[in-house]
This record gives C-alpha cells, sequence and structure tokens, in this order.
C-alpha cells in the first residue's frame, strides 16, 4: 500500500489516518449487528440521548440569561420568559426536556426489567446505567432548585434536611453542604456550578461508557436469544442487521414522534399540569412559608412516598432515618438485579409465571407509589404506601429464590420472522 | 438488476426528501437559539433615547451623557471654536462627511443640527477609546479633540485630520430638538433609532 | 393480563385529575386569551383599579401594547399615569410597599403571576367572591380567601351595575391576567399547530424509509 493512499487523497482519508473514525463508524454503526427483531422497548435508549442533547443545548444558552445570585434567581426567569428574543422557548424546551428525559429513561430501564437486559454478559453496561439515573437524579434536584421559586426552596430544604439526619456528622455536614446555616446564595451558587458543569460531564463520560459497553458485547433482543451464538462464516451473527442504515432509518420514526409530542408539550402543556412545574414555583422563595404541600418533581415521586412510609422508630434510630435508608435501598437494590435474578433465561417472555406475577404487581406498585407520592400524606388509607414498598423489595428480595424454583419455556436458537413474537 | 436500480432511485429520493425536511426543521429549531442573541426587550428599554436639558450649559464646555453604555459628548460651541473648523480642508481626511458617519441632518459644515450644540459619540473611530476634549484652556498646543490611546486628532466638527490612525470622521447619533433647550439623543424626529 | 394492567394503571393515574385537599369551590372563569378586546378591557381594569397598591413588575407597558394591539398614544394617556412612567417600564404600584404592609397589614403582593401561581378560575371566583360582612375591618370579606386582608375597591363599580356586567367584567380583568403571568401564551398556542403539522409531514418520508429499507430483512 503506498502510502500516498495511506495518508489519503481526500479529506475523509486525511483525518482517517490521523483519526480512526472510519473504523469507528464501522465498529458502531455499519458493522454493528444489532438484532432483528427490536421492538418499541428498544426506542428509549436513542431518544433518551436526544433528550440529554436537548438538555446540554437549551441549558448552556440558558446559562448565558440566568443569574445565579439569591436577588436575581426568580427574576431572570421571568427576564428569559420575556424579555429575552424567544428565551420562553428555551425555558420551556429545557423544563419539558427534563421530564421527557426521566420518561425515556424510565422506559428504558424498565426494557431492561423485560427482557433481562441486566444478565451477563451486560452487568457492566447496567451498572453503568444505574450510575447515570443516579446521576439524573442528582441533577434534577438540582435543577429544580436554580429558578429559587417557593417550591424549588422548600424541596431543596426536605432534601439537605435528610442529610441531618445521619448520626453524629448529620448537622455539621449538611452546614457544610449548603455552605451557610441556611439555604442561601451560597447554596445556590454551588449548585448551579454542578448543575451546569459537573454533572452534565460525569454524565456525557457516563453515557460514552454506556455505550461502549453495550456496543462490546452486543445488544440484547425481546427474546433473549444469543445472536452471536449463530454467525455465518464471515463472522457475522445471522441473526443480526447492520444498525446503519437498519436502525438508524428505523429510529428515525420515533425521534419524530418523541418530537411531536415534546412540542406540543413545549407548545400546549409546558407547565405539565402542574407536574413538571408546580403552581407554588410561581412564588419567589419565602423561608416564612412552606406551600400547602411539598411534592417533589414527579419523577421522584415513587421514593418520596417510600420515604414517607416508615413512621416508626424502630431499633433505637428515628423513622426520618430509617425512610432515608429505605429509599436509598430502593434505588441500591436496582445495581443488584443481575446478581440477584438466576432465571436460566432472560426475557420475561420464557419466565415462568411467578416471574410474570411479580413483574406485574411491581409495576403496579411503583405506579402506585408514584401516584401516592404525589398526593397529601394522608389522602391515603396508612397501610397503602407501607404495602406497595413491601411489595416493591419483595420483587427483588425473593427474585433469587422465584427466578431458580419457577419452570422456565425453552429459548429457541434462532430468531424467526421479523416483528413476530415467537412465544406468548 | 433493474429492480435493484428502482430500489436505489427510491431510497435516495426517500432520503433525499428526510434530510431536506430534517434540515429545514433543524433550521426552525435552531432559530429560537439565533434569536436569544438579539438585545432583549430589557437591553432595548435600557437604550432608549435619553433627553438632556441644555438651558444651563455653559459656552464651550463639554457635557458626557451616557447612552447604550457610549459616552456622548456634548459640545456648545463658542463662536472661535465654529471659526476654527472653517479652512481646515487641506489638513481633514473627509471634510465633506462623505460617509454613513453622521444622520443626514448633520451632514454639514458643522456636523450638527444647530451651530453651536455639536452632539458626537466619545469614541474614537480607531480602536474605541475616549477622545479628549482640549479648548484653550487646556494649554496644550492642538484644540479639538485628541486621542490618547494612538494619537488621533478630530477638529471641534468631530472631523478626523490627515496622518493619524482613525479612519474616520466621528460618529454623530441621531438626535433631535424637542424644543430650544431640550435635547433628545438616540433617535430623530421620525422616531427612527 | 395485559388488559387487567392496563385497566389499573389508568385508573390509578385518572386519581390524578381530582384536586386534592379542601379547597373552596371554584367557578369557571371561562376566559379566552385569544380575544384582545377582552384583554383591553381587562388591562385597562387592572390599571385604573389595581395598580395603586399592587404592581406586575415583570409587565412591560409597551409589551402589552404591541401584544394587545393598542397605539402607543393610547397607553400613554390612559396608563403612564401622565407620563411619569416611561412605555418601556414595568407596571409599579402607586403606594410603596412599606407603606402597604403598615396600612393593610400585609404588602400587597405583586401580581404578575398570580394567574399562574391560583389558576384562572380561583382568581375569577376571588374577584366575585366579595360579600358585605360587618366582622371584618373594611366591610367585605371573600368566599375564596375567608378573612381577606385586601378591601374591596371594585365595591362601587360592583354596585353600579348588574351582577351579569360586573361578572363579564372580572372575566375580563382575569383574562387580563392570565395573559399578564404568560405575554407569550395566545401566540404559542396559535403556532404550536403549524410545528406539529410540519412533523406529521416529516413523517411521511421518514416511515416510508424504513420500510424501504426494511424490505430487506426477512
Amino acid at each position: 500500500m503506498s502510502t500516498l493512499s495511506k495518508k489519503g487523497t481526500d479529506l475523509l482519508h486525511w483525518v482517517d489516518y490521523r483519526l480512526p473514525i472510519i473504523k469507528a463508524f464501522k465498529t458502531h454503526m455499519s458493522e454493528y449487528y444489532a438484532p432483528k427483531n427490536l421492538n418499541f422497548w428498544y426506542f428509549f435508549g436513542v431518544l433518551a440521548m436526544l433528550a440529554l442533547a436537548n438538555q446540554l443545548l437549551s441549558g448552556i444558552w440558558l446559562t448565558m440569561f440566568y443569574s445565579p445570585t439569591l436577588e436575581g434567581a426568580f427574576d431572570s426567569i421571568e427576564y428569559i420568559m420575556r424579555d429575552v428574543q424567544s428565551g420562553w422557548i428555551i425555558r420551556y424546551m429545557h423544563e419539558v426536556g427534563a421530564s421527557f428525559f426521566f420518561i425515556a429513561v424510565y422506559l428504558h430501564i424498565y426494557r431492561g426489567f423485560l427482557y433481562g437486559s441486566y444478565k451477563e454478559p451486560r452487568e457492566l453496561v447496567w451498572l453503568i446505567g444505574m450510575v447515570i439515573y443516579l446521576l439524573m437524579m442528582a441533577e434534577g434536584f438540582f435543577g429544580y432548585v436554580l429558578p429559587f421559586g417557593n417550591m424549588s426552596y422548600w424541596g431543596a430544604k426536605v432534601i439537605l434536611s435528610l442529610i441531618s439526619t445521619i448520626p453524629l456528622i448529620g448537622e455539621d455536614l449538611q452546614v457544610w453542604v449548603q455552605g451557610d446555616f441556611f439555604i442561601g446564595g451560597a447554596t445556590l451558587s454551588r449548585f448551579f456550578a454542578f448543575h451546569v458543569a459537573l454533572f452534565p460531564l460525569i454524565l456525557i463520560a457516563g453515557v460514552f461508557l454506556h455505550i461502549v459497553a453495550l456496543h462490546q458485547v452486543g445488544s440484547n433482543n425481546p427474546e433473549g436469544i444469543d445472536i452471536k451464538a449463530t454467525k455465518d462464516k464471515d463472522g457475522i451473527p445471522l441473526d443480526g442487521i447492520p444498525f446503519h442504515p437498519y436502525y438508524t432509518v428505523h429510529d428515525l420514526i420515533p425521534v419524530v414522534i418523541f418530537f411531536m409530542l415534546f412540542f406540543a408539550a413545549v407548545f400546549y402543556f409546558p407547565g405539565g399540569g402542574g407536574f413538571f412545574i408546580e403552581a407554588p414555583n410561581y412564588l419567589p422563595a419565602n423561608n416564612l412559608s412552606t406551600p400547602e404541600h411539598i411534592a417533589p418533581v414527579w419523577y421522584f415521586t415513587p421514593f418520596y412516598a417510600m420515604l414517607r412510609a416508615v413512621t416508626v422508630n424502630f431499633l433505637g434510630i428515628d423513622a426520618k432515618l430509617w425512610g432515608l435508608v429505605v429509599m436509598g435501598g430502593a434505588i441500591i437494590v436496582v445495581f443488584f438485579l443481575p446478581w440477584l435474578d438466576r432465571s436460566p433465561v432472560r426475557s420475561i417472555r420464557y419466565k415462568g409465571r411467578i416471574s410474570k406475577a411479580f413483574l406485574m404487581i411491581w409495576t403496579i406498585s411503583f405506579l402506585c407509589l408514584g401516584v401516592l407520592g404525589v398526593k397529601p400524606a394522608d389522602w391515603a388509607p396508612f397501610w397503602a404506601s407501607p404495602t406497595f414498598t413491601i411489595i416493591y423489595f419483595a420483587y427483588f428480595a425473593l427474585m433469587p429464590f422465584y427466578t431458580k424454583w419457577e419452570t422456565c419455556k425453552t429459548v429457541p436458537d434462532r430468531i424467526k420472522a421479523h416483528g413476530k413474537r415467537q412465544q406468548q | 438488476m433493474s429492480n435493484d436500480d428502482a430500489n436505489n432511485k427510491r431510497r435516495m429520493l426517500l432520503t433525499g426528501a428526510s434530510c431536506a425536511l430534517f434540515t429545514a426543521g433543524g433550521v426552525g429549531w435552531l432559530t429560537p437559539y439565533v434569536r436569544s442573541w438579539n438585545p432583549s426587550a430589557r437591553a432595548k428599554a435600557a437604550g432608549a433615547p435619553i433627553t438632556i436639558d441644555l438651558s444651563t450649559m455653559p459656552e464651550g464646555t463639554l457635557l458626557v451623557e451616557e447612552w447604550r453604555g457610549m459616552p456622548i459628548y456634548i459640545i456648545k460651541r463658542t463662536k472661535e471654536m465654529i471659526a476654527s473648523t472653517l479652512g481646515l480642508d487641506d489638513e481633514l481626511r473627509n471634510p465633506n462627511s462623505e460617509d454613513d458617519q453622521q444622520p443626514d441632518y448633520a451632514r454639514n459644515a458643522t456636523r450638527s443640527i444647530k451651530p453651536e450644540v455639536l452632539v458626537i459619540e466619545g469614541v474614537c473611530t480607531h480602536l474605541g477609546c475616549t477622545p479628549k476634549f482640549r479648548n484653550e484652556k487646556s494649554e496644550t498646543a492642538f484644540t479639538g479633540f485628541f486621542c490618547p490611546c494612538h494619537g488621533s486628532k478630530f477638529d471641534f466638527a468631530g472631523r478626523v485630520y490627515k496622518g493619524v490612525p482613525a479612519p474616520t470622521n466621528l460618529k454623530v447619533p441621531p438626535h433631535y430638538y424637542a424644543d430650544e433647550n431640550t435635547l433628545v439623543i438616540g433617535t430623530d424626529e421620525e422616531g427612527k433609532s | 393480563m395485559k388488559r387487567l394492567a392496563i385497566t389499573t394503571i389508568l385508573m390509578l393515574f385518572s386519581t390524578l385529575l381530582y384536586a386534592s385537599g379542601t379547597s373552596p369551590v371554584l367557578k369557571k372563569a371561562n376566559t379566552d386569551i385569544h380575544d384582545k378586546e377582552s384583554l383591553r378591557h381587562g388591562a385597562q381594569l387592572f390599571i385604573d383599579h389595581c395598580t395603586t397598591c399592587h404592581s406586575a413588575k415583570y409587565m412591560r407597558y409597551e409589551r402589552l401594547a404591541q401584544d394587545l394591539e393598542i397605539s402607543e398614544e393610547d397607553v400613554a394617556k390612559n396608563m403612564l399615569r401622565g407620563g411619569t412612567i416611561k412605555i418601556t417600564d414595568t407596571i409599579s404600584a402607586a403606594m410603596s410597599a412599606e407603606a402597604g404592609k403598615q396600612v393593610y397589614g400585609v404588602a400587597p403582593p405583586d401580581l404578575t403571576l398570580e394567574a399562574k401561581y391560583q389558576g384562572v378560575d380561583w382568581v375569577y371566583s376571588y374577584l366575585t367572591g366579595f360579600y358585605k360582612d360587618e366582622n371584618t375591618t373594611f366591610g367585605y370579606n371573600n368566599h375564596v380567601l375567608d378573612n381577606v386582608a385586601m378591601p374591596w375597591v371594585l365595591a362601587s363599580l360592583q354596585e353600579s351595575m348588574s351582577e351579569e356586567d360586573f361578572s363579564s367584567d372580572m372575566r375580563d380583568l382575569t383574562n387580563f391576567m392570565d395573559y399578564m403571568a404568560e405575554p407569550i401564551k395566545p401566540w404559542r398556542q396559535n403556532f404550536g399547530k403549524y410545528v406539529l403539522i410540519f412533523l406529521l409531514i416529516l413523517l411521511i418520508p421518514v416511515w416510508l424509509l424504513k420500510k424501504e429499507y426494511w424490505k430487506d430483512i426477512h
């Protein structure tokens, strides 16, 4: 091969000789073989990435107009909404986008529950994904504080006061995190730095690693069949198709539909019916007056319901601290799914009836907890939240047993016709 | 074979159509971002015209007012100052103001509406420093406007001398007189700013 | 099984539609934010009757002149307190906040975002909810906000016209407050359909493109 052709006579090859873009494109797109039966549940990874890109662009732009100071924050939001040319739509895209990001990610995670995407060899993809989820929750929390409306303030107050429940060091730790004896300008500035700089950087790195880890082992599919087990003479999985052009073209449809739903919300329901922007946030922060119902933003509510579910002091430890433990535990336990699930099959389509039943009641419990977290503490009977919390944990705690004991169906070796379910 | 051709043609057509529409959508989507960089309503309000009362202004002095973040020089010229602007044509780059550095009503010998009041932006046309006002009391050889940054010189009509770095005459902002002694800077009579 | 799950989930989420807590029953405001005539009338009512005590510090006169199609001369004549305010200013209260606190016990709140905070139905019910009550400081109480600190400044207006006409005026005032809380709202509700139609059109080649390529897959 002459040096001339190596160094390339066109721009593409000039760059490629110096930076392996052609190989990267092949590895991750045109020669990344994905199963041919990916369904609706497989849209949400791409949609989550799209949502992330939207948050980054709209967020950076808002930074140009927002004032991260106690006196200026709330006013700067109205400045963006009214005085900045087209500022209102940038604000709405960011705020609606945050909720759409979480909707996409919850559905993306649920796909994992359905098809055993967390099982070997994808445990690391799962762990990195869970870290991304945690980062997103922190990012969402910090972001909601920034407009410094009354819900921003009191939401921050509730969450930060959880820190004081930690024995011995809690109170001092809370002051250290706040940077003051109360939530003030110091707190707002550091939350701003976290929200705009630190967490987005870590998130982007996390998403990059998540995708690289996935591509290393290949994608799962609704049947849970390992497509790499059956390859042709060139080493290409028989049931795999190149991601580009087939899935690039395939994913454009959910992307357009996502945009339709997204812009419908931006133009017609930007407040999300009180779920995206909660009414008390139209008042500036008032440290002398708590809103009637403090509810966190909808994507935190299932965990908030669990936090409130624990009302008994136990073993000499405050109910408040137990609530924190339960809430934290609820998220941590999901990290362990790859090892809790001892089923011989991946996908719910082939698991036994117990798994199916458990998944269904777990799903309903999680949704119920979400609704309960939105309502005032006394809206439902006292046993509701605790019961659903127990069911939530039971799904995980009992999984090593029911996944081992139940009778599963036999998973075929090959994916049959495209789009057709092979098992009921 | 022809089936493949038909397929390829169709694929190219559909890809082209999708790309075109996505690009159009992309332009629409980016529009708010680009627009947001324009001056906001708040900036425009702050940059609104200013009104100055000249009734108590002494002759031969300079008054500096701020408009749109710039110093505006208002000079009540003495007869000597006005006279000093005559006969300088050979020393000036653009003695007849043949450019856009002033509105039409200031394209005259004194570069102003009223001969005795000069209104100019105190921004040197070289690199933007504020030129210093030099009258008889300054005890300098040169009278007019002298820019300390790189030595540019302008006369009492704001016209730039030859042989200095500044390329053009000092700019005259839109302005008008609401009455005998009330100067409005930032817009002319028809409301153009 | 699937059907049962979906039904349960839908029933669950329908509970979110119900108001929680013990709030008073509110009348429907039935405002139309696209009715400029109503908004203009509401604007004048607001300036005439509310801005003595209440500011609307995020609302510029110039903006409402533009959006509501009121000429700058009319704004100058009817809203700018005889030239003491510039059209580029925001709506300020004639009375200072401290004075308000002294006289009424609480500083009259800024009203720019009130309609978003409370909702239009609340605002309308509040404005039409004052009634005579001797046991109060100023002689009037309110169905929506018990023992309200605000004196009923519209008492004479209310008595000078029929209930129907007064309700209509209050509807216009509420409408204006809805606009004031988010001046871009009428525009975005109007423009949104073009974005959605565009996306629907975009969906067509995208869909066909997918179908075309996926012919390859069996």
